[in-house]
C-alpha cells in the first residue's frame, strides 16, 4: 500500500517484573493509512495504551523492551532509532494525547508558554508571534476568550476544557499522525460529544490520520473507519466499521458488541444482556493457544494447542480464531 | 409542589431535599461560600422499582444518595422511608434504618477494607446487626452469599486485592445483601468496569432484584445502562430534578431540552445510525454561583429572557412525566 503512514509488524512490547515477564503487547499488526481514523477497542489491560505509546517510543526501558516487530513509519523502522531522531517525530509527525489531560500539561507554565513552545518548535517565530499563535490554536479549539486564557494555568481550566488545550497543543506541530488514548474516558457525555466533533473538525482541516484508542464501541461506531479489536496483548480482528458492527466474526468482538445496552433499541430493557462469562487473563504467562478460550463459549481442543493467526475472511476484515 | 407519581407502593419518599457544602472561593480568599449541592429535590421510589438518577459529573447525584442514607446530614427536607421521617431519626432508629437501606459504591477497589479476608468483610455487618448467634451460623450465611452473587465458597479466606473489579463489585453486593436491605442505593456500580464485566454485574443486580424483591436508587452517568435497569429515570441538573418519566417513555420523548441533548450525546454502537446531535455549549457553570432562574438557561438552546428570572417547577405534564422548564412540555 503506497498510502501506508503507520505500519506495526508483529510487535512484541513486553515487561521485567519480580515474577517473570508482562507480554502486554504480543505480537501486533496494525497499520494506518493517510488521513484514516483507526479504532483500537478491547477492555482495560488488554495493551492498547502500551501499543501507543510503543510507536512514541514512550515506554520506560527497563523494565520494559521491544522483544520483536517493526514499527515503520513511513516505510522507515523506528524500533532503532536514537533520542535525538524520535524526539523530531514527535515533534513534527506523530502527536499523541492522553486519557488524563492534567499528566501531561505542566502546571507550572500557562497553557500559552506550552502551545507556544511546540509551535517554535517547527516554526521560526518570535516570542510574540508565538504567542499568538498559541492564541489562534486556542480559539481553533473553542476556547472562549482565547488571548486571554493564554496566560491562565492549566488547574484554571475544567477537565474538558484542558483535553481541548491538549488536542489545541497535538495539533500545533501538525502532525500526520494523532494518537488520541482514551481522550473522552473521564468527560461526560455533552463534553465527549464536544470533544469528539472538535477531533472530527480538525482532522477535516488539517488532513491527519487518528488511531483513537476507546472502549466505547458507541465512540468507534460514530468517529472510525476501521477497528481493530485487541484482546490480551494480541490483535483478534480487525475491519471496516461497517463490517465489524454489522458482522462481527471473534466471538469476543461479539461478545463485547452484544454486552452494551442500546439506548435506540425499545427492546432493550426485556432482554437480559449477553455477557461473556469470566476475566481478561493475566498478561504474566499468558495461557497457550488462543487467548480467549476460557471465556469462549466455542472453544474446542484445537483452540488451545495453537495460538490462531489472522485469517483474512472479506476484503479487509481478518480474524484471528479458528472458527 | 406535588411530586411525581410513582405506580407501585412508595417505600422511599424524598422532599424538598437539599445539602449545601461550604468552601472557600479562592486559593487567597478567606471568603467562605457554599456549594449547592442538592438544591430542592424531590421524587419517591415505589417498592420494587428501580429510580435512575442520572445527570454529569457535579451534579449532585452521589451527594442526593448519601443524604437519603443519612452518611451526610441534609441540610433541609424530608426523607420518608415506609412512612418513617429519616432525618428525624436518632440512634438505634438509625441503626435500624442501615439494615433496610445499603449503598453499593461505585469504586471496588476503595470500597473495601483491604486488611480484612473477603469472609470478614461480608460478616462485620452480621456482627453489627447480631444476625449470626454462632461462628458457624456466620460462616454458612457468608458462604451462602458468596454464592448468590457467583463466587465460591472458599473465596471467603481470601483479599480483596486478590479479585479482579468485578468481583470485588460483587464482594460489594454480597456485603449490601447480608443484612436483607428493602432498598439498595447503587452510586455508579458498574462505572468503573469493562463493558463484559458490567454486564455480568447489570444482570446479577436484576436477578437479586427479582429473588429478593429489592428496591434500587441507581445513580449512574450512562445513559444506556440506566434505561436499560431501570423502571423510572430522574434527570438532574445542577442539583435540581429536571424531569422524571418511566424509562422508555424518557428516552422517546423527552421533555427538558437538557434532556434531550444528553440522550443526543449517547454514542450509539451501530454505524449505520446517524442521527441528529444538539451540542451544548460549555461546561456544566459552577455550582458556587449557579445561573439564576432556571439552571440550564446558560447553556439552553430555546431559552428566552425570563427564563433566567423565574425558577420553573416540576409538573406533570402528562401522566407520570414530570417536567421543570417553563417552554417545553
Ligand atoms: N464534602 C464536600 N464538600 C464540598 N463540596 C462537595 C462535597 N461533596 C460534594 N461536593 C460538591 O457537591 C456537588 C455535587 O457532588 P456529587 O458528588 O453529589 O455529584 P455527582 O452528581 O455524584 O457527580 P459524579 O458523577 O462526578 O459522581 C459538586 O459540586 C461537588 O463538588
Ligand atoms: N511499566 C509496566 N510494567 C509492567 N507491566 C505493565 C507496565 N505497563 C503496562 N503493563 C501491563 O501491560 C498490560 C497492558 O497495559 P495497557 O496497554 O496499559 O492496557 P490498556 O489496554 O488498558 O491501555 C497490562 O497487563 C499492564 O498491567
Ligand atoms: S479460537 Fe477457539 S477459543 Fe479462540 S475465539 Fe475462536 S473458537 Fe473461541
Ligand atoms: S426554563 Fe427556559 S432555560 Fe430552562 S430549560 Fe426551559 S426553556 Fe430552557
Ligand atoms: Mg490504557
Ligand atoms: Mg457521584
Amino acid at each position: 500500500m503506497a498510502d501506508t503512514l503507520l505500519d506495526i509488524r508483529g510487535l512484541k512490547t513486553w515487561f521485567k517484573v519480580e515474577d517473570g515477564m508482562v507480554r502486554a503487547v504480543d505480537g501486533v499488526d496494525l497499520h494506518i493509512d493517510r488521513g484514516e481514523t483507526v479504532g483500537v477497542v478491547g477492555e482495560s489491560g488488554c495493551g492498547k495504551t502500551v501499543t501507543a505509546r510503543s510507536v512514541l517510543k514512550l515506554i520506560d526501558m527497563p523494565p520494559g523492551r521491544f522483544e520483536a516487530g517493526q514499527i515503520l513509519w513511513q516505510g522507515r523502522d523506528l524500533i532503532p532509532l536514537d533520542q535525538g531522531e524520535m524526539n523530531k517525530i514527535r515533534a513534527r509527525e506523530i502527536a499523541i494525547i492522553f486519557q488524563e489531560p492534567m499528566t501531561s500539561l505542566n502546571p507550572v507554565y500557562t497553557v500559552g508558554d506550552q502551545i507556544a513552545e511546540v509551535i517554535a518548535l517547527h516554526q521560526k517565530l518570535s516570542p510574540k508571534q508565538a504567542m499568538a499563535g498559541a492564541a489562534e490554536m486556542l480559539r481553533l479549539v473553542n476556547i472562549p476568550n482565547p488571548q486571554k486564557r493564554v496566560h491562565d494555568y492549566p488547574h484554571q481550566f475544567s477537565g474538558g476544557m484542558r483535553q481541548r488545550v491538549m488536542i489545541a497543543m497535538a495539533l500545533s506541530c501538525q502532525p500526520k499522525l494523532l494518537i488520541a488514548d482514551e481522550p473522552t474516558t473521564a468527560l461526560d457525555v455533552t463534553i465527549q460529544a464536544q470533544i469528539l466533533e472538535l477531533m472530527h473538525e480538525m482532522k477535516d482541516k488539517f488532513g491527519m490520520a487518528i488511531m483513537l484508542i476507546t472502549h466505547a464501541m458507541g465512540v468507534v461506531a460514530e468517529t472510525c473507519q476501521r477497528v481493530t479489536v485487541m484482546y490480551a496483548g494480541k490483535v483478534v480482528e480487525e475491519a471496516p466499521v461497517e463490517a465489524l458492527f454489522a458482522d462481527p466474526r471473534h466471538p469476543y468482538t461479539q461478545g463485547l458488541i452484544r454486552s452494551i445496552p442500546r439506548i435506540d433499541r425499545a427492546v432493550s430493557r426485556q432482554a437480559r444482556l449477553e455477557s461473556i462469562q469470566g476475566t481478561v487473563p493475566s498478561l504474566l504467562n499468558p495461557p497457550a493457544g488462543c487467548r480467549f478460550a476460557a471465556r469462549c463459549k466455542y472453544a474446542m481442543d484445537i483452540c488451545t494447542q495453537g495460538i490462531p493467526p489472522l485469517k483474512e475472511v472479506a476484503p479487509g476484515h481478518r480474524v484471528a480464531c479458528v472458527l | 409542589m406535588n411530586a411525581p407519581l410513582a405506580p407501585a407502593e412508595d417505600l422511599l419518599k424524598v422532599r424538598d431535599l437539599r445539602k449545601r457544602f461550604a468552601v472557600r472561593g479562592g486559593i487567597f480568599s478567606r471568603t467562605v461560600d457554599q456549594v449547592h449541592a442538592v438544591d430542592g429535590v424531590s421524587f419517591e421510589i415505589g417498592k420494587g422499582e428501580t429510580l435512575g438518577l442520572v445527570g454529569e459529573s457535579g451534579c449532585g447525584k452521589s451527594t442526593t444518595g448519601r443524604c437519603i442514607l443519612r452518611l451526610i446530614e441534609p441540610s433541609s427536607g424530608e426523607v420518608w422511608f415506609q412512612g418513617n421521617n429519616v432525618t428525624r431519626m436518632g440512634g438505634d432508629e438509625l441503626q435500624k434504618l442501615r439494615r433496610d437501606m445499603q449503598i453499593i459504591f461505585q469504586d471496588p477497589y476503595a470500597s473495601l477494607n483491604p486488611r480484612l479476608k473477603v469472609g470478614a468483610i461480608i460478616g462485620e455487618a452480621l456482627t453489627i446487626h447480631k444476625l449470626a448467634p454462632t461462628q458457624k451460623a456466620m460462616e454458612d450465611r457468608v458462604v451462602q452469599l458468596l454464592e448468590t452473587v457467583g463466587l465460591q465458597p472458599d473465596h471467603m479466606h481470601r483479599f480483596p486485592h486478590e479479585f479482579s473489579g468485578g468481583q470485588r463489585q460483587r464482594i460489594g453486593i454480597a456485603r449490601a445483601l447480608a443484612v436483607e436491605p428493602k432498598l439498595i442505593v447503587c452510586d455508579e456500580p458498574v462505572s468503573a468496569l469493562d463493558v463484559s464485566i458490567q454486564a455480568q454485574v447489570i444482570n446479577l443486580l436484576e436477578d437479586l432484584q427479582e429473588e429478593f424483591g429489592l428496591t434500587y436508587l441507581f445513580i449512574a452517568h450512562d445513559l444506556s445502562v440506566v434505561e436499560h435497569i431501570s423502571t423510572r429515570v430522574a434527570v438532574m441538573y445542577l442539583g435540581r430534578v429536571v424531569e422524571i418519566a418511566p424509562s422508555r417513555e424518557l428516552y422517546d420523548n423527552p421533555l427538558h431540552p437538557y434532556t434531550e441533548a444528553l440522550l443526543s450525546a449517547v454514542p450509539i454502537p451501530d454505524p449505520t445510525v446517524k442521527r441528529k446531535r444538539i451540542m451544548l455549549q460549555g461546561d456544566v457553570p459552577n455550582p458556587i454561583r449557579p445561573p439564576s432562574g432556571c439552571h440550564f438557561h446558560t447553556r439552553c438552546p430555546i431559552a428566552r429572557p425570563d427564563c433566567a428570572q423565574r425558577v420553573p417547577e416540576l409538573r406533570e405534564s402528562k401522566p407520570g412525566h414530570w417536567v421543570s422548564c417553563h417552554y417545553s412540555g
